[in-house]
Protein backbone atom coordinates (compact mmCIF):
# COMPACT_ATOMS: atom_id res chain seq x y z
CA UNK A 1 0.00 0.00 0.00
CA UNK A 2 2.57 2.15 0.82
CA UNK A 3 4.94 2.30 -2.22
CA UNK A 4 7.85 4.74 -2.76
CA UNK A 5 8.54 7.44 -5.34
CA UNK A 6 5.44 8.52 -7.49
CA UNK A 7 7.29 6.45 -10.30
CA UNK A 8 4.51 3.84 -9.82
CA UNK A 9 0.98 4.78 -11.17
CA UNK A 10 -0.87 5.00 -8.05
CA UNK A 11 -3.06 1.49 -7.63
CA UNK A 12 -6.92 2.07 -7.78
CA UNK A 13 -8.74 2.30 -4.60
CA UNK A 14 -6.02 4.39 -2.99
CA UNK A 15 -9.03 6.98 -2.29
CA UNK A 16 -10.84 5.23 0.46
CA UNK A 17 -12.59 2.38 -1.92
CA UNK A 18 -12.36 -1.10 0.42
CA UNK A 19 -13.38 -3.23 -2.59
CA UNK A 20 -13.27 -1.72 -5.97
CA UNK A 21 -14.34 -3.80 -9.10
CA UNK A 22 -13.06 -3.21 -13.00
CA UNK A 23 -15.01 -4.79 -15.46
CA UNK A 24 -15.55 -8.02 -13.54
CA UNK A 25 -17.34 -10.80 -15.63
CA UNK A 26 -17.69 -14.08 -14.27
CA UNK A 27 -18.78 -17.73 -15.77
CA UNK A 28 -20.14 -20.64 -14.31
CA UNK A 29 -18.96 -23.02 -17.20
CA UNK A 30 -20.50 -21.36 -20.21
CA UNK A 31 -23.36 -19.38 -17.87
CA UNK A 32 -22.10 -16.00 -17.23
CA UNK A 33 -23.26 -14.75 -13.90
CA UNK A 34 -21.68 -11.51 -13.63
CA UNK A 35 -21.54 -8.62 -16.72
CA UNK A 36 -18.78 -5.76 -17.02
CA UNK A 37 -19.16 -5.04 -13.01
CA UNK A 38 -17.73 -1.77 -11.54
CA UNK A 39 -18.40 -1.17 -8.36
CA UNK A 40 -16.63 0.85 -5.63
CA UNK A 41 -17.36 0.19 -2.00
CA UNK A 42 -16.47 3.10 0.39
CA UNK A 43 -14.15 1.90 3.74
CA UNK A 44 -15.70 1.58 6.46
CA UNK A 45 -19.51 1.74 5.20
CA UNK A 46 -21.89 -0.68 5.44
CA UNK A 47 -23.36 -1.53 1.51
CA UNK A 48 -26.31 -3.93 1.13
CA UNK A 49 -26.73 -5.51 -2.30
CA UNK A 50 -30.26 -6.51 -3.32
CA UNK A 51 -32.36 -7.89 -6.25
CA UNK A 52 -33.77 -10.89 -7.69
CA UNK A 53 -32.64 -14.48 -6.89
CA UNK A 54 -30.17 -14.88 -9.36
CA UNK A 55 -29.25 -11.58 -10.13
CA UNK A 56 -25.43 -12.32 -8.85
CA UNK A 57 -25.67 -10.19 -5.53
CA UNK A 58 -24.20 -13.35 -3.96
CA UNK A 59 -21.66 -14.52 -6.56
CA UNK A 60 -20.17 -10.75 -6.43
CA UNK A 61 -19.54 -11.72 -2.63
CA UNK A 62 -17.98 -14.70 -2.98
CA UNK A 63 -15.68 -12.92 -5.51
CA UNK A 64 -14.67 -10.70 -2.86
CA UNK A 65 -12.80 -13.38 -1.00
CA UNK A 66 -12.01 -15.77 -4.01
CA UNK A 67 -14.15 -18.40 -1.98
CA UNK A 68 -16.22 -18.66 -5.85
CA UNK A 69 -13.11 -20.70 -6.97
CA UNK A 70 -13.64 -23.41 -4.59
CA UNK A 71 -16.67 -24.52 -7.15
CA UNK A 72 -13.96 -25.38 -9.78
CA UNK A 73 -15.59 -24.43 -13.11
CA UNK A 74 -15.44 -20.48 -12.45
CA UNK A 75 -14.09 -18.03 -14.65
CA UNK A 76 -13.53 -14.48 -14.30
CA UNK A 77 -11.84 -11.62 -16.46
CA UNK A 78 -11.42 -8.10 -14.67
CA UNK A 79 -10.04 -7.18 -11.69
CA UNK A 80 -11.04 -6.91 -7.94
CA UNK A 81 -9.17 -4.38 -5.78
CA UNK A 82 -9.56 -4.47 -2.13
CA UNK A 83 -7.61 -2.46 -0.23
CA UNK A 84 -5.96 -1.24 -2.65
CA UNK A 85 -4.76 -4.73 -3.99
CA UNK A 86 -5.82 -6.37 -6.73
CA UNK A 87 -6.57 -9.65 -5.21
CA UNK A 88 -6.08 -12.07 -8.34
CA UNK A 89 -2.94 -10.54 -8.86
CA UNK A 90 0.22 -12.97 -8.92
CA UNK A 91 1.93 -11.79 -5.41
CA UNK A 92 -1.43 -12.83 -4.05
CA UNK A 93 -1.88 -14.96 -1.08
CA UNK A 94 -5.43 -16.46 -0.68
CA UNK A 95 -4.84 -17.72 3.33
CA UNK A 96 -4.35 -13.27 3.51
CA UNK A 97 -6.89 -12.80 1.62
CA UNK A 98 -9.30 -14.51 3.67
CA UNK A 99 -7.68 -13.22 6.75
CA UNK A 100 -8.01 -9.61 5.87
CA UNK A 101 -11.32 -10.54 4.28
CA UNK A 102 -14.22 -12.02 6.78
CA UNK A 103 -17.33 -14.09 5.89
CA UNK A 104 -20.71 -14.50 7.56
CA UNK A 105 -23.09 -17.45 5.59
CA UNK A 106 -26.84 -17.65 5.38
CA UNK A 107 -27.11 -20.29 7.37
CA UNK A 108 -25.12 -20.11 10.50
CA UNK A 109 -21.96 -22.14 10.62
CA UNK A 110 -20.68 -22.50 13.97
CA UNK A 111 -17.71 -25.40 13.85
CA UNK A 112 -19.11 -28.35 16.01
CA UNK A 113 -16.60 -27.61 18.83
CA UNK A 114 -17.08 -25.38 21.67
CA UNK A 115 -18.14 -21.81 21.79
CA UNK A 116 -14.62 -20.94 23.04
CA UNK A 117 -13.03 -22.71 20.50
CA UNK A 118 -15.14 -21.45 17.86
CA UNK A 119 -13.82 -17.89 18.84
CA UNK A 120 -10.38 -18.60 19.11
CA UNK A 121 -10.55 -20.52 16.20
CA UNK A 122 -9.02 -17.96 13.46
CA UNK A 123 -6.61 -16.73 16.49
CA UNK A 124 -5.09 -19.89 16.85
CA UNK A 125 -4.39 -20.35 13.64
CA UNK A 126 -3.05 -16.98 12.24
CA UNK A 127 -1.39 -15.49 15.74
CA UNK A 128 -0.74 -18.62 18.12
CA UNK A 129 1.78 -19.86 15.62
CA UNK A 130 3.86 -16.90 14.96
CA UNK A 131 4.15 -16.59 18.89
CA UNK A 132 3.55 -17.90 22.46
CA UNK A 133 0.15 -16.48 23.48
CA UNK A 134 -1.09 -17.05 27.12
CA UNK A 135 -3.89 -17.65 28.76
CA UNK A 136 -4.70 -14.52 29.91
CA UNK A 137 -4.41 -12.97 26.28
CA UNK A 138 -6.75 -15.66 25.35
CA UNK A 139 -8.38 -14.90 27.76
CA UNK A 140 -9.29 -11.43 26.81
CA UNK A 141 -9.00 -11.75 23.29
CA UNK A 142 -12.52 -14.10 23.81
CA UNK A 143 -14.38 -11.44 26.23
CA UNK A 144 -13.23 -8.22 23.53
CA UNK A 145 -14.75 -10.59 20.50
CA UNK A 146 -17.77 -11.79 22.47
CA UNK A 147 -18.45 -8.43 23.55
CA UNK A 148 -18.49 -6.61 20.54
CA UNK A 149 -20.96 -8.84 19.46
CA UNK A 150 -23.30 -8.62 22.09
CA UNK A 151 -22.85 -11.79 23.21
CA UNK A 152 -20.09 -12.11 25.67
CA UNK A 153 -23.01 -11.96 28.82
CA UNK A 154 -24.96 -14.53 27.38
CA UNK A 155 -22.51 -16.74 26.63
CA UNK A 156 -20.04 -15.98 29.85
CA UNK A 157 -20.75 -19.17 31.57
CA UNK A 158 -20.99 -21.68 29.45
CA UNK A 159 -18.01 -21.02 26.85
CA UNK A 160 -16.98 -24.45 27.03
CA UNK A 161 -20.09 -25.92 26.10
CA UNK A 162 -20.43 -26.53 22.30
CA UNK A 163 -21.54 -23.73 19.88
CA UNK A 164 -23.94 -25.89 18.24
CA UNK A 165 -25.92 -25.94 21.04
CA UNK A 166 -26.61 -22.01 20.94
CA UNK A 167 -29.78 -20.57 19.22
CA UNK A 168 -29.81 -19.27 15.83
CA UNK A 169 -29.21 -15.95 16.86
CA UNK A 170 -26.23 -16.57 19.16
CA UNK A 171 -24.79 -18.63 16.46
CA UNK A 172 -25.10 -15.69 13.85
CA UNK A 173 -23.34 -13.70 16.01
CA UNK A 174 -20.81 -16.16 17.63
CA UNK A 175 -19.92 -16.48 13.64
CA UNK A 176 -19.11 -12.85 13.37
CA UNK A 177 -17.45 -12.85 16.52
CA UNK A 178 -14.72 -15.40 15.61
CA UNK A 179 -14.15 -13.41 12.72
CA UNK A 180 -12.73 -10.29 14.63
CA UNK A 181 -9.42 -12.08 16.95
CA UNK A 182 -7.65 -12.05 13.22
CA UNK A 183 -8.58 -8.42 12.78
CA UNK A 184 -10.33 -8.49 9.11
CA UNK A 185 -10.84 -4.91 7.60
CA UNK A 186 -14.28 -6.46 5.23
CA UNK A 187 -17.02 -8.50 6.53
CA UNK A 188 -18.77 -9.91 3.96
CA UNK A 189 -22.40 -11.53 5.27
CA UNK A 190 -24.15 -13.52 2.83
CA UNK A 191 -28.17 -12.84 4.03
CA UNK A 192 -26.42 -12.97 7.44
CA UNK A 193 -30.46 -12.78 8.94
CA UNK A 194 -32.35 -14.95 6.56
CA UNK A 195 -32.47 -17.86 9.10
CA UNK A 196 -33.73 -15.78 12.27
CA UNK A 197 -36.33 -14.96 13.52
CA UNK A 198 -38.14 -11.58 14.07
CA UNK A 199 -36.41 -10.93 16.68
CA UNK A 200 -32.58 -12.79 16.25
CA UNK A 201 -33.00 -10.62 12.82
CA UNK A 202 -33.50 -7.08 14.30
CA UNK A 203 -30.72 -8.41 17.19
CA UNK A 204 -28.37 -9.21 14.45
CA UNK A 205 -29.17 -6.03 12.45
CA UNK A 206 -28.35 -4.16 15.29
CA UNK A 207 -24.98 -5.39 15.89
CA UNK A 208 -24.23 -5.08 12.07
CA UNK A 209 -25.24 -1.42 12.71
CA UNK A 210 -23.05 -0.87 15.60
CA UNK A 211 -19.81 -2.29 13.72
CA UNK A 212 -19.96 -0.17 10.90
CA UNK A 213 -17.16 2.48 10.63
CA UNK A 214 -15.01 -0.28 12.08
CA UNK A 215 -15.36 -2.59 9.36
CA UNK A 216 -16.38 -2.08 5.88
CA UNK A 217 -19.41 -4.21 5.72
CA UNK A 218 -20.74 -5.61 2.60
CA UNK A 219 -24.09 -7.25 3.16
CA UNK A 220 -26.63 -9.29 0.72
CA UNK A 221 -29.78 -9.74 1.60
CA UNK A 222 -32.96 -10.77 -0.34
CA UNK A 223 -34.79 -8.61 2.31
CA UNK A 224 -35.52 -4.76 1.07
CA UNK A 225 -36.72 -3.39 4.56
CA UNK A 226 -33.30 -4.99 5.89
CA UNK A 227 -31.43 -3.22 3.20
CA UNK A 228 -33.26 0.13 4.23
CA UNK A 229 -33.07 -0.25 7.95
CA UNK A 230 -29.39 -1.30 8.00
CA UNK A 231 -27.10 -0.04 5.32
CA UNK A 232 -25.55 3.16 4.46
CA UNK A 233 -25.16 2.86 1.05
CA UNK A 234 -27.58 0.18 -1.82
CA UNK A 235 -26.39 -1.75 -4.77
CA UNK A 236 -29.55 -2.84 -7.44
CA UNK A 237 -28.68 -5.71 -9.57
CA UNK A 238 -30.59 -7.64 -12.20
CA UNK A 239 -29.65 -10.24 -14.24
CA UNK A 240 -25.41 -10.02 -13.47
CA UNK A 241 -25.21 -6.42 -13.79
CA UNK A 242 -25.46 -3.50 -11.31
CA UNK A 243 -28.17 -1.65 -12.35
CA UNK A 244 -28.00 0.95 -9.37
CA UNK A 245 -25.83 2.04 -6.59
CA UNK A 246 -26.21 5.27 -4.20
CA UNK A 247 -27.16 6.21 -1.03
CA UNK A 248 -29.69 3.29 0.54
CA UNK A 249 -32.06 6.99 1.25
CA UNK A 250 -32.04 7.93 -2.02
CA UNK A 251 -32.46 4.99 -3.76
CA UNK A 252 -34.96 3.61 -2.05
CA UNK A 253 -36.84 7.19 -2.09
CA UNK A 254 -35.78 8.45 -5.73
CA UNK A 255 -34.58 5.30 -7.77
CA UNK A 256 -32.99 6.79 -10.60
CA UNK A 257 -34.00 3.86 -13.05
CA UNK A 258 -37.38 1.95 -14.03
CA UNK A 259 -36.21 -1.32 -13.07
CA UNK A 260 -34.94 0.09 -9.37
CA UNK A 261 -38.30 1.54 -9.29
CA UNK A 262 -40.09 -1.56 -9.77
CA UNK A 263 -38.20 -3.98 -8.23
CA UNK A 264 -38.28 -1.79 -4.49
CA UNK A 265 -41.67 -1.35 -5.06
CA UNK A 266 -42.26 -5.03 -5.59
CA UNK A 267 -43.34 -5.06 -9.06
CA UNK A 268 -41.13 -7.97 -10.08
CA UNK A 269 -38.58 -9.90 -7.85
CA UNK B 1 -68.91 -38.60 -0.71
CA UNK B 2 -65.53 -40.29 1.11
CA UNK B 3 -66.39 -43.83 0.84
CA UNK B 4 -63.70 -46.12 -0.58
CA UNK B 5 -64.01 -46.39 -4.60
CA UNK B 6 -63.36 -49.39 -6.53
CA UNK B 7 -59.87 -47.79 -7.68
CA UNK B 8 -58.98 -46.99 -4.01
CA UNK B 9 -59.57 -50.96 -3.03
CA UNK B 10 -57.35 -52.28 -5.95
CA UNK B 11 -54.41 -49.73 -5.06
CA UNK B 12 -54.88 -51.01 -1.39
CA UNK B 13 -54.64 -54.65 -2.59
CA UNK B 14 -51.62 -54.05 -4.36
CA UNK B 15 -50.18 -52.38 -1.70
CA UNK B 16 -50.87 -55.55 1.00
CA UNK B 17 -49.11 -57.68 -1.90
CA UNK B 18 -46.32 -55.66 -2.32
CA UNK B 19 -45.63 -55.21 1.88
CA UNK B 20 -46.40 -58.82 1.64
CA UNK B 21 -43.91 -59.61 -0.51
CA UNK B 22 -41.09 -57.88 0.63
CA UNK B 23 -41.64 -58.60 3.92
CA UNK B 24 -41.46 -62.34 3.03
CA UNK B 25 -37.78 -61.00 1.12
CA UNK B 26 -36.65 -59.69 4.26
CA UNK B 27 -37.45 -62.94 6.12
CA UNK B 28 -35.74 -65.17 3.39
CA UNK B 29 -33.00 -63.48 4.21
CA UNK B 30 -32.45 -63.82 8.00
CA UNK B 31 -33.23 -67.63 7.56
CA UNK B 32 -29.62 -68.77 6.31
CA UNK B 33 -28.08 -66.53 8.90
CA UNK B 34 -30.09 -68.06 11.98
CA UNK B 35 -29.68 -71.26 10.15
CA UNK B 36 -25.91 -70.65 9.72
CA UNK B 37 -25.30 -69.91 13.37
CA UNK B 38 -27.45 -72.51 15.07
CA UNK B 39 -25.41 -75.02 12.84
CA UNK B 40 -22.41 -73.95 13.97
CA UNK B 41 -23.17 -73.34 17.45
CA UNK B 42 -25.06 -76.66 17.72
CA UNK B 43 -22.20 -78.94 16.04
CA UNK B 44 -18.91 -76.90 16.97
CA UNK B 45 -20.24 -75.78 20.20
CA UNK B 46 -19.18 -78.64 21.80
CA UNK B 47 -15.20 -78.26 20.65
CA UNK B 48 -14.79 -75.14 22.35
CA UNK B 49 -12.58 -74.91 25.28
CA UNK B 50 -9.88 -73.17 27.05
CA UNK B 51 -7.51 -75.95 25.34
CA UNK B 52 -9.27 -75.82 21.80
CA UNK B 53 -8.20 -72.03 21.67
CA UNK B 54 -4.59 -72.21 23.39
CA UNK B 55 -2.86 -75.40 22.18
CA UNK B 56 -1.82 -76.40 18.32
CA UNK B 57 -3.31 -79.10 16.52
CA UNK B 58 -2.31 -82.66 17.30
CA UNK B 59 -2.15 -85.93 15.26
CA UNK B 60 -2.44 -84.64 12.08
CA UNK B 61 -5.01 -82.39 12.23
CA UNK B 62 -7.74 -84.84 13.98
CA UNK B 63 -6.98 -83.57 17.84
CA UNK B 64 -5.73 -80.54 19.80
CA UNK B 65 -6.57 -76.54 19.44
CA UNK B 66 -6.02 -73.95 17.12
CA UNK B 67 -3.69 -71.74 18.60
CA UNK B 68 -1.08 -71.36 15.70
CA UNK B 69 -3.98 -70.29 13.33
CA UNK B 70 -5.84 -67.94 15.73
CA UNK B 71 -2.11 -65.99 16.04
CA UNK B 72 -1.58 -66.58 12.23
CA UNK B 73 -4.82 -64.55 11.74
CA UNK B 74 -3.99 -61.71 14.14
CA UNK B 75 -0.68 -60.98 12.21
CA UNK B 76 -1.83 -61.54 8.78
CA UNK B 77 -4.53 -58.79 10.35
CA UNK B 78 -2.84 -56.15 11.75
CA UNK B 79 0.30 -56.53 9.45
CA UNK B 80 -2.66 -56.16 5.75
CA UNK B 81 -4.27 -52.73 8.29
CA UNK B 82 -0.58 -51.61 8.75
CA UNK B 83 -0.24 -51.08 4.81
CA UNK B 84 -3.92 -50.68 3.51
CA UNK B 85 -5.05 -48.00 5.92
CA UNK B 86 -2.51 -44.96 5.77
CA UNK B 87 -2.51 -45.69 2.10
CA UNK B 88 -6.31 -45.80 1.88
CA UNK B 89 -7.12 -42.80 3.85
CA UNK B 90 -4.66 -40.67 2.02
CA UNK B 91 -6.09 -41.62 -1.37
CA UNK B 92 -9.30 -40.78 0.06
CA UNK B 93 -8.44 -37.55 1.71
CA UNK B 94 -6.74 -36.92 -1.75
CA UNK B 95 -9.94 -37.82 -3.72
CA UNK B 96 -11.97 -36.24 -1.96
CA UNK B 97 -10.43 -33.15 -0.56
CA UNK B 98 -8.01 -32.27 -3.00
CA UNK B 99 -8.73 -33.49 -6.99
CA UNK B 100 -10.23 -31.52 -8.98
CA UNK B 101 -13.71 -33.06 -10.63
CA UNK B 102 -11.83 -34.00 -14.02
CA UNK B 103 -11.48 -36.97 -16.18
CA UNK B 104 -8.36 -38.39 -14.78
CA UNK B 105 -10.16 -38.58 -10.91
CA UNK B 106 -13.27 -39.80 -12.68
CA UNK B 107 -11.01 -42.70 -13.72
CA UNK B 108 -9.19 -43.45 -10.74
CA UNK B 109 -12.70 -43.57 -9.01
CA UNK B 110 -14.18 -45.85 -11.07
CA UNK B 111 -10.78 -48.01 -10.98
CA UNK B 112 -11.15 -48.23 -7.16
CA UNK B 113 -14.76 -49.55 -7.81
CA UNK B 114 -13.22 -52.08 -10.10
CA UNK B 115 -10.94 -52.91 -8.01
CA UNK B 116 -13.42 -53.60 -5.44
CA UNK B 117 -14.78 -56.41 -8.08
CA UNK B 118 -11.83 -58.75 -8.59
CA UNK B 119 -11.87 -61.68 -7.66
CA UNK B 120 -10.14 -62.53 -4.76
CA UNK B 121 -8.53 -65.95 -6.45
CA UNK B 122 -7.31 -63.17 -9.10
CA UNK B 123 -5.59 -61.30 -6.23
CA UNK B 124 -3.89 -64.12 -4.90
CA UNK B 125 -2.35 -64.89 -8.56
CA UNK B 126 -1.57 -61.30 -8.22
CA UNK B 127 0.23 -61.48 -4.55
CA UNK B 128 2.07 -64.76 -6.04
CA UNK B 129 3.57 -62.71 -9.08
CA UNK B 130 4.61 -59.73 -7.04
CA UNK B 131 4.92 -59.92 -3.36
CA UNK B 132 6.20 -63.82 -3.80
CA UNK B 133 8.02 -63.99 -7.08
CA UNK B 134 9.21 -60.29 -7.47
CA UNK B 135 9.43 -58.78 -4.24
CA UNK B 136 10.93 -62.20 -3.16
CA UNK B 137 9.23 -61.86 0.21
CA UNK B 138 8.72 -65.76 -0.30
CA UNK B 139 5.22 -67.44 0.86
CA UNK B 140 5.37 -65.02 4.31
CA UNK B 141 3.34 -62.81 6.29
CA UNK B 142 4.12 -60.35 4.61
CA UNK B 143 3.12 -61.70 1.01
CA UNK B 144 -0.01 -62.66 2.10
CA UNK B 145 -0.99 -59.47 3.73
CA UNK B 146 0.11 -56.98 1.19
CA UNK B 147 -2.20 -59.33 -0.90
CA UNK B 148 -4.82 -59.11 1.82
CA UNK B 149 -4.18 -55.33 2.14
CA UNK B 150 -5.06 -54.70 -1.83
CA UNK B 151 -7.80 -56.24 -2.11
CA UNK B 152 -9.51 -54.65 0.84
CA UNK B 153 -8.26 -50.88 -0.29
CA UNK B 154 -11.34 -50.26 -1.82
CA UNK B 155 -13.18 -50.85 1.41
CA UNK B 156 -11.17 -48.37 3.04
CA UNK B 157 -11.17 -45.76 0.66
CA UNK B 158 -14.44 -45.66 -0.53
CA UNK B 159 -15.86 -45.97 3.72
CA UNK B 160 -13.44 -42.96 4.16
CA UNK B 161 -14.27 -41.00 1.27
CA UNK B 162 -17.96 -40.91 2.01
CA UNK B 163 -17.45 -40.30 5.95
CA UNK B 164 -15.15 -37.27 4.41
CA UNK B 165 -18.41 -36.40 2.19
CA UNK B 166 -20.82 -36.43 5.28
CA UNK B 167 -19.17 -33.77 6.92
CA UNK B 168 -21.17 -30.61 5.67
CA UNK B 169 -19.37 -28.02 3.41
CA UNK B 170 -20.54 -25.24 5.75
CA UNK B 171 -17.52 -26.15 8.36
CA UNK B 172 -15.40 -26.28 5.81
CA UNK B 173 -16.02 -22.95 4.41
CA UNK B 174 -16.56 -21.49 7.83
CA UNK B 175 -12.80 -23.13 8.26
CA UNK B 176 -11.72 -21.79 4.65
CA UNK B 177 -13.11 -18.11 5.14
CA UNK B 178 -11.13 -17.68 8.25
CA UNK B 179 -7.82 -18.04 6.19
CA UNK B 180 -7.10 -21.88 7.11
CA UNK B 181 -5.44 -23.86 4.18
CA UNK B 182 -6.97 -26.84 2.83
CA UNK B 183 -5.04 -28.94 4.91
CA UNK B 184 -5.60 -27.18 8.54
CA UNK B 185 -9.77 -27.64 7.63
CA UNK B 186 -8.94 -31.16 6.89
CA UNK B 187 -6.88 -31.94 10.61
CA UNK B 188 -9.03 -29.07 12.89
CA UNK B 189 -12.13 -30.15 11.05
CA UNK B 190 -12.54 -32.14 8.68
CA UNK B 191 -11.22 -35.37 10.05
CA UNK B 192 -12.22 -35.05 13.45
CA UNK B 193 -16.09 -35.22 12.37
CA UNK B 194 -15.51 -38.45 9.91
CA UNK B 195 -13.44 -40.81 12.27
CA UNK B 196 -16.23 -42.50 13.26
CA UNK B 197 -17.37 -43.21 9.68
CA UNK B 198 -13.64 -44.27 8.53
CA UNK B 199 -13.57 -46.60 11.73
CA UNK B 200 -16.41 -48.30 10.71
CA UNK B 201 -14.53 -49.15 7.41
CA UNK B 202 -11.69 -49.84 8.97
CA UNK B 203 -13.09 -52.73 11.11
CA UNK B 204 -15.51 -54.07 7.74
CA UNK B 205 -12.10 -54.47 6.21
CA UNK B 206 -10.75 -56.47 9.77
CA UNK B 207 -13.71 -58.75 9.49
CA UNK B 208 -13.39 -59.44 5.41
CA UNK B 209 -9.29 -59.55 5.93
CA UNK B 210 -9.68 -62.20 8.89
CA UNK B 211 -12.24 -64.04 7.00
CA UNK B 212 -10.41 -64.50 3.22
CA UNK B 213 -8.98 -67.88 2.30
CA UNK B 214 -8.21 -67.24 -1.49
CA UNK B 215 -5.91 -64.14 -1.29
CA UNK B 216 -3.71 -66.09 1.30
CA UNK B 217 -3.62 -69.79 0.05
CA UNK B 218 -0.56 -69.27 -2.65
CA UNK B 219 1.11 -66.48 -0.58
CA UNK B 220 1.84 -67.28 3.04
CA UNK B 221 -0.58 -69.56 4.53
CA UNK B 222 0.21 -72.86 5.52
CA UNK B 223 -1.73 -75.89 7.08
CA UNK B 224 0.48 -76.73 9.81
CA UNK B 225 3.46 -74.98 11.50
CA UNK B 226 4.08 -76.00 15.04
CA UNK B 227 5.60 -73.13 15.93
CA UNK B 228 4.01 -69.45 16.24
CA UNK B 229 4.90 -67.09 13.81
CA UNK B 230 8.05 -65.02 14.96
CA UNK B 231 8.62 -62.35 11.83
CA UNK B 232 6.45 -61.12 8.76
CA UNK B 233 8.98 -63.05 6.48
CA UNK B 234 7.49 -66.16 8.32
CA UNK B 235 4.57 -68.98 6.94
CA UNK B 236 1.83 -68.76 8.87
CA UNK B 237 -1.40 -70.87 9.99
CA UNK B 238 -4.69 -68.84 9.42
CA UNK B 239 -8.53 -69.55 10.92
CA UNK B 240 -9.93 -69.11 7.14
CA UNK B 241 -7.12 -71.52 5.75
CA UNK B 242 -7.35 -74.05 8.38
CA UNK B 243 -10.77 -74.27 8.11
CA UNK B 244 -10.42 -75.65 4.30
CA UNK B 245 -7.96 -77.56 5.39
CA UNK B 246 -9.62 -79.45 8.40
CA UNK B 247 -12.95 -79.85 6.16
CA UNK B 248 -11.90 -81.07 2.30
CA UNK B 249 -8.13 -81.85 3.33
CA UNK B 250 -7.12 -83.57 6.18
CA UNK B 251 -8.55 -87.29 6.57
CA UNK B 252 -10.40 -88.30 9.58
CA UNK B 253 -11.08 -84.91 11.25
CA UNK B 254 -13.45 -85.49 13.47
CA UNK B 255 -17.03 -82.81 12.69
CA UNK B 256 -17.10 -80.74 15.74
CA UNK B 257 -13.72 -79.91 15.39
CA UNK B 258 -13.93 -78.37 11.63
CA UNK B 259 -17.41 -76.88 13.07
CA UNK B 260 -15.36 -75.38 16.27
CA UNK B 261 -13.12 -73.65 13.35
CA UNK B 262 -16.00 -72.37 11.39
CA UNK B 263 -17.85 -70.87 14.92
CA UNK B 264 -14.20 -69.50 16.39
CA UNK B 265 -13.93 -67.97 12.92
CA UNK B 266 -17.16 -66.43 12.85
CA UNK B 267 -17.31 -65.40 16.26
CA UNK B 268 -14.11 -63.56 15.75
CA UNK B 269 -15.79 -61.74 12.74
CA UNK B 270 -19.37 -61.11 14.86
CA UNK B 271 -17.14 -59.52 17.65
CA UNK B 272 -15.46 -57.17 15.10
CA UNK B 273 -18.23 -56.35 13.94
CA UNK B 274 -19.68 -55.43 17.53
CA UNK B 275 -16.77 -53.43 18.46
CA UNK B 276 -17.56 -50.97 15.36
CA UNK B 277 -21.05 -50.64 16.11
CA UNK B 278 -19.77 -49.97 19.55
CA UNK B 279 -17.12 -47.42 18.40
CA UNK B 280 -19.61 -45.86 16.37
CA UNK B 281 -22.48 -45.11 18.65
CA UNK B 282 -19.86 -44.12 21.01
CA UNK B 283 -18.49 -41.29 18.50
CA UNK B 284 -21.94 -40.74 17.49
CA UNK B 285 -22.41 -39.51 20.87
CA UNK B 286 -19.37 -37.66 20.58
CA UNK B 287 -21.01 -35.15 17.06
CA UNK B 288 -23.26 -32.35 17.95
CA UNK B 289 -24.75 -31.34 14.71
Amino acid sequence: MDSPGGSRPQPPGGDGFAIETRGLNLWYGDFQALFDVDLGVGRGTITSMIGPSGCGKTTLLRTCNRIIERLGYVRTTGSVYVLGHDIFGDDIELVQVRKKIGMVFQRPNPLPISIRENVLFGFRLHEARLRRVSAAEEAEVLESSLRQVLLWDNVKDRLDRPATGLSLEEQQKLCIARLLPVKPHLLLMDEPCSALDPAGTEAVEELIWKLRGEYTILIVTHNMAQARRASQECVFMLLGRIVEHGLTEELFLSPRHSETADYIEGRYG
Amino acid sequence: MFAATRLNRRSYRNQSVARAVFCLMTVALVIPVLLIVGTLVVKGGPAISWEFLFTPPRDNMTAGGILPALVGTVWLVVVALLASVPLGIAAALYLSEYAPDNLLTRTINLAIINLAGVPSIVHALFGVGAFVLFFRFGASILAASLTLAIMTLPVVIVATRESLQAVPQAFREACLNMGATRWQTIRKVVLPNSVSGILTGVILEVSRTAGETAPIMFTGATAFVAFLPESVFDQTMAMSYHLYYTATQATDVPEELTFGVALVLIGMVLLMNAVSIGFRVYLRGLKKW
